[in-house]
């Protein structure tokens, strides 16, 4: 095995669940203030992965008192304690830029995915 | 401690530390290094120590070589560089040089051939500014003026101008060792190093920054 796809496989993580783009997620970020931490929750629309491997981010998109906010973080970063998944979203595109020129509920929702059983 | 390895670049990734920041870094194999010669102020007239590395194959070196090799009893070695010692330092007893001779978190001078740029202009070669692209100039990435008039009445010396870029020794100072992995041969550094992936670059302990203790 190729020595540094072997130093960026050892930083991913092991407990990361799977989550796509139209997903609504809660971003659990750890904050450090001095020296305590917290657990801080960011949650929205992810519009958008980016990369691969030890390289990839994600895009979440929230509006927050009707201003849209973006913030992107990299999936494998140890900062990121936690991403749940909130609700599944049925979305046909990859990159949801869309959503930045809407103005409504339209901006905040995308369709929930069904699931088929 | 050790004098300063041998390697090669094998490409550049991104480490998190333990507080989560991320840093960019280059991983350097190292793996091997071999003390070919132990100089001396008395018979070589300088105190140093010659060290090779990456084996190359016994067919493509010539006799000469192959006895040096044969005094070691060293497999051939395809690059060789010597550090100098400094006046009453003792050489290493061991022939074998490791990895584990540098410690995470000092400083270490990485030296290395640059990638080579061709022919370039003085835009890119100098950082000139170049001409406007509009409002009627017609001269757009030339060098424009190199001199004054007859005070002094020829070009100084370093003027900047067109001509070959890159593929030449760079030596980038101070970058911080990240990771020593013994069992694979491999040091990580912060930041970037001279020359495409797989070229030969020599790492020594940092000139001008040590670490306080």
């Amino acid at each position: 095995m190729n020595i540094v796809s072997k130093i960026e496989s050892e930083q991913f993580k092991s407990d990361l669940k799977p989550f796509n783009v139209g997903d609504t997620v809660k971003v659990h970020t750890r904050v450090i203030e001095g020296d305590k931490e917290r657990i801080q929750v960011y949650s929205g629309i992810v519009i958008g992965r980016k990369g691969t491997g030890i390289n990839e981010n994600f895009t979440v998109r929230r509006v927050s008192y009707g201003e849209g906010v973006e913030r992107v973080f990299p999936i494998h970063s140890p900062r990121i304690a936690k991403i749940e998944v909130e609700r599944k979203g049925a979305v046909r595109r990859a990159k949801l830029n869309y959503l930045r020129s809407r103005k409504g509920k339209s901006a905040t929702t995308v369709k929930d995915q069904v699931v088929r059983g | 401690m050790s004098i300063g390895l041998l390697g090669k670049k094998i490409g550049m990734t991104r480490i998190y530390d333990d507080k989560g920041r991320v840093t960019p870094a280059t991983v350097i194999e190292a793996g091997g290094n071999r003390i070919l010669q132990v100089k001396a102020t008395d018979k070589e007239g300088y105190s140093a120590v010659q060290v090779g590395y990456g084996d190359q194959k016994p067919q493509r070196v010539g006799k000469a070589m192959t006895g040096h090799f044969a005094k070691t009893s060293s497999t051939p070695k395809r690059f060789i560089r010597e550090f100098r010692l400094a006046d009453g330092a003792a050489a290493p007893e061991s022939v074998d040089l490791p990895v584990t001779g540098f410690e995470v978190g000092q400083f270490v001078d990485v030296i290395g051939q640059s990638k080579g740029k061709g022919f370039q202009g003085t835009i890119k070669r100098h950082n000139f500014h170049g001409q406007p692209m509009t409002h009627g100039s017609t001269m757009h990435r030339r060098n424009g003026a190199i001199g004054n008039r007859s005070t002094p009445g020829r070009v100084w010396k370093n003027m900047g101008m067109p001509g070959h870029m890159g593929d030449e020794r760079v030596t980038v100072q101070n970058l911080r060792v990240l990771q020593v992995r013994g069992e694979e041969g491999v040091i990580i550094v912060a930041g970037a190093i001279p020359g495409a992936k797989g070229t030969f670059v020599v790492v020594r302990p940092s000139k001008k920054k040590t670490v306080k203790k």
